[in-house]
């Protein structure tokens, strides 16, 4: 599949290997600005407006109210909905109920479709490849490159399958599958590949929870993550809003039934899960490798050999303030957040809202959907009125703790349950821990204070 | 962008692996100006400076000998995580201009060739050496040389690196990539009009405001 989009996207063969890459859908969001800034300077201009797409949502507030924290992200977000207007580009601004996270809305808008190249300045991208399309993120010079030229130069990434077969277990879910595929791989098992997740157990899945594996793909060090198009991909995006229509839609459904990889294709890594053999799972260390089992212990650095990961295993429980040897259930929060390009989704907030109802929040919760229409959803199925008299907070689409570049983070030493993909150092706010999972699991995690295993909670 | 050539400096070993871009810059510095004089300050930050502002002394950057080095012999998969490019930018504004390691991030990577910072990925255990060797001898200058593609030692220990031959021929001239890809100008027309004919569904519809 990798190589079939591939080849169709070929602009030049140039030096060592490179290659001219089309683009076919550019997405952007506050971080763009510096681009814009540079083009601006350079006295170019974006070259397919109409294949531009920008949001705003990395420094948005998500607290009812005014949605910018302070004057220099109101200049900065202003500035993103000047550039887009100057260059002819769709903005999906503030005020507009399709606001949201740039991987959220590209699906929901009907922009990513299965056989497209797309790329944003965002490591996240891969998100998109849950289509069968090729996504990957960049950085800012190649942000401006593709302004300018609707292109890239890039060298063809190695190819790995991971195919998840059987079903998952009640209380186990897509978040559980990525964690436990990068626990098994590595941070840095998919450097220079492309993966594509296959398997039936890959198939059984609803496009949000397909999103949310390949939204993760960079945490296993791979920029892109695809999943072959099926019929599930095919009625997730008819009628969207800017998929194609009518005679375009067919062309496009014939292409698109040719993309799964031939059954005789070969890949340079093969990985392989049993789904049945997946717990739900959280992180205790500042990895996303750092996955366990909610049934397991905090690890113990003496138990590893090799001393370079023994020492960042030292360090990671420092940071952490945990013991070895903990049972990972007993370990208490602080905080709750519920959102992210990962799991902000409706299918999200439904598996969240099924743990809360009738329960109570014992320390502060955030439900965040990803976009304003997302939330409008959710609302209507009375989402937010379980979560509201559980204690939960209902607040308004964007990034917010995933990163905290909005000023919304948690505090020094906090202990955090989060549906986001990372828990580094320092991630949701200085000295913040956090500890990565499924949005049912975070919300067990609200009800009780301490992490906990969802299946206990079931009735 | 500043050309890469060859470059003596003052080697910085960091020994801990998956060192990530939120790490090297925290994203609250993100909206800050790269030209801006204290850019630089903002180099691993949380690491370097305790909540008072001062540099804590144990945080390898902090050390006398290191100062000013100009070359980060790093572990697996540093720079892995955000995209954020100025991960690069603040590491070259302290004056970094070459990191060496057994694999970085791969958006890290490319970020690094487009800001002439450059990359260089040797085997685990020669980069280990490498570590080794500086702490042994803290202050230690390594050489990065682009055009023969090696790495040496004060000692005459040489180790030869695989390069992109792409991206070196970009470093060495100090070429601006956009005004490269400009040049194939022709191609992405032609490209572009096969990709209409062939892929009309592509372009979405107009989105209504
Ligand atoms: S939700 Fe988090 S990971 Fe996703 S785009 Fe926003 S900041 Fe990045």
């Amino acid at each position: 599949m990798f190589e079939k989009i591939w080849t169709r996207h070929v602009v030049a063969e140039g030096p060592g290997g490179h290659v001219l890459l089309y683009v076919d859908r550019h997405l952007l969001h506050e971080g763009a600005t510096a681009a814009f800034t540079r083009l601006a300077r350079s006295g170019r201009r974006v070259r397919r407006p109409d294949l531009s797409f920008a949001t705003a949502d990395h420094y948005v507030r998500t607290a009812p109210g005014s949605p910018v924290p302070d004057d220099e992200i109101r200049i900065m977000v202003e500035g993103l909905g000047r550039h887009t207007v100057l260059q002819g580009i769709t903005y999906f601004g503030v005020g507009d109920p399709r606001r949201g996270i740039v991987h959220v809305i590209g699906p929901e808008q009907g922009l990513t479709v299965p056989g497209i190249t797309l790329v944003c300045g965002d490591s996240h991208t891969a998100t998109h490849g849950a289509f069968g399309a090729l996504a990957f993120g960049i950085g800012s010079s190649e942000v401006e490159h593709v302004m300018v030229t609707q292109t890239l130069w890039q060298k063809r990434p190695r190819t790995m399958r991971i195919t998840v077969d059987g079903r998952l277990a009640p209380g186990v879910d897509a978040k559980d599958v990525i964690l436990a595929i990068i626990a098994k791989i590595g941070a840095g098992g998919g450097v220079g590949h492309a993966i594509e997740y296959a398997g039936s157990g890959i198939r059984a899945m609803s496009m949000d929870e397909r999103m949310t594996v390949c939204n993760m793909s960079i945490e296993g060090g791979a920029r892109a993550g695809m999943i072959a198009p099926d019929d599930t991909t095919f009625a997730y995006v008819e009628g969207r809003p800017l998929a194609p229509r009518g005679a375009a839609w067919r062309q496009a459904l014939a292409f698109w039934k040719t993309l799964p990889s031939d059954p005789g294709a070969v890949f340079d890594r093969e990985v392989a899960l049993a789904a049945g053999e997946i717990a739900p799972t959280v992180t205790w260390g500042t990895s996303p490798q750092d996955a366990l089992p909610i049934t397991a212990r905090v690890p113990d650095p003496a138990d590893v050999g090799e001393t370079g990961r023994r020492e960042s295993m030292v360090r990671a429980l420092a940071y952490m303030g945990l013991r070895p040897g903990t049972p990972l259930a007993e370990i208490a929060v602080n905080r709750v957040f519920i959102g992210s390009c990962t799991n902000s989704r409706l299918d999200d907030l439904r598996a969240a809202a099924r743990v809360a109802k009738g329960r109570r929040a014992v320390v502060p919760a955030w439900v965040v959907p990803g976009s304003g229409l997302i939330k409008r959803a959710a609302e209507q199925e009375g989402l937010d009125q379980i979560f509201l008299e559980a204690g939960f907070e209902w607040r308004e689409s964007g990034c917010s703790m995933c990163v905290g570049m909005n000023g919304e983070t948690a505090r020094e030493g906090e202990r955090v349950a989060s549906t986001s993909n990372r828990n580094f150092e320092g991630r949701q706010g200085k000295g913040a821990r956090t500890h990565l999972m499924s949005p049912a699991m975070a919300a067990a995690a609200a009800v009780t204070g301490r992490l906990t295993d969802v299946r206990t909670l079931r009735t | 962008m500043r050309a890469f050539t060859r470059l003596t400096g003052v080697a910085v070993p960091i020994d801990l692996p998956n060192v990530d871009t939120d790490r090297i810059i925290p994203a609250r510095f993100l909206r800050r100006d790269r030209d801006e004089p204290e850019y630089a300050s903002f180099l691993f930050h949380d690491v370097r400076f305790s909540a008072d502002g001062l540099e804590k002394a144990d945080f390898i950057l902090n050390q006398r000998r290191y100062r000013g080095a100009r070359i980060v012999v790093a572990a697996e998969n540093f720079g892995c995580g955000s995209s954020r490019e100025a991960a690069v930018w603040v590491l070259a504004a302290y004056g970094f201009r070459a990191v060496i390691a057994p694999s970085l991030g791969d958006i890290f990577h490319q970020n690094c060739f487009k800001n002439g910072v450059l990359p260089v990925i040797l085997p685990a255990d020669v980069v280990a050496g490498l570590r080794a060797h500086i702490h042994a001898q803290p202050g230690a200058a390594l050489t990065v040389d682009l055009q023969p593609q090696t790495v040496s030692t004060a000692g005459g220990a040489s180790h030869r690196f695989e390069v992109d031959p792409f991206r070196k021929e970009m470093l060495l001239a100090g070429r601006d990539e956009i005004g490269l890809t400009l040049g194939f100008e022709t191609k992405i027309r032609e490209f572009e009009a096969r990709h209409a004919r062939e892929m009309a569904w592509v372009v979405p519809p107009r989105a209504s405001a």
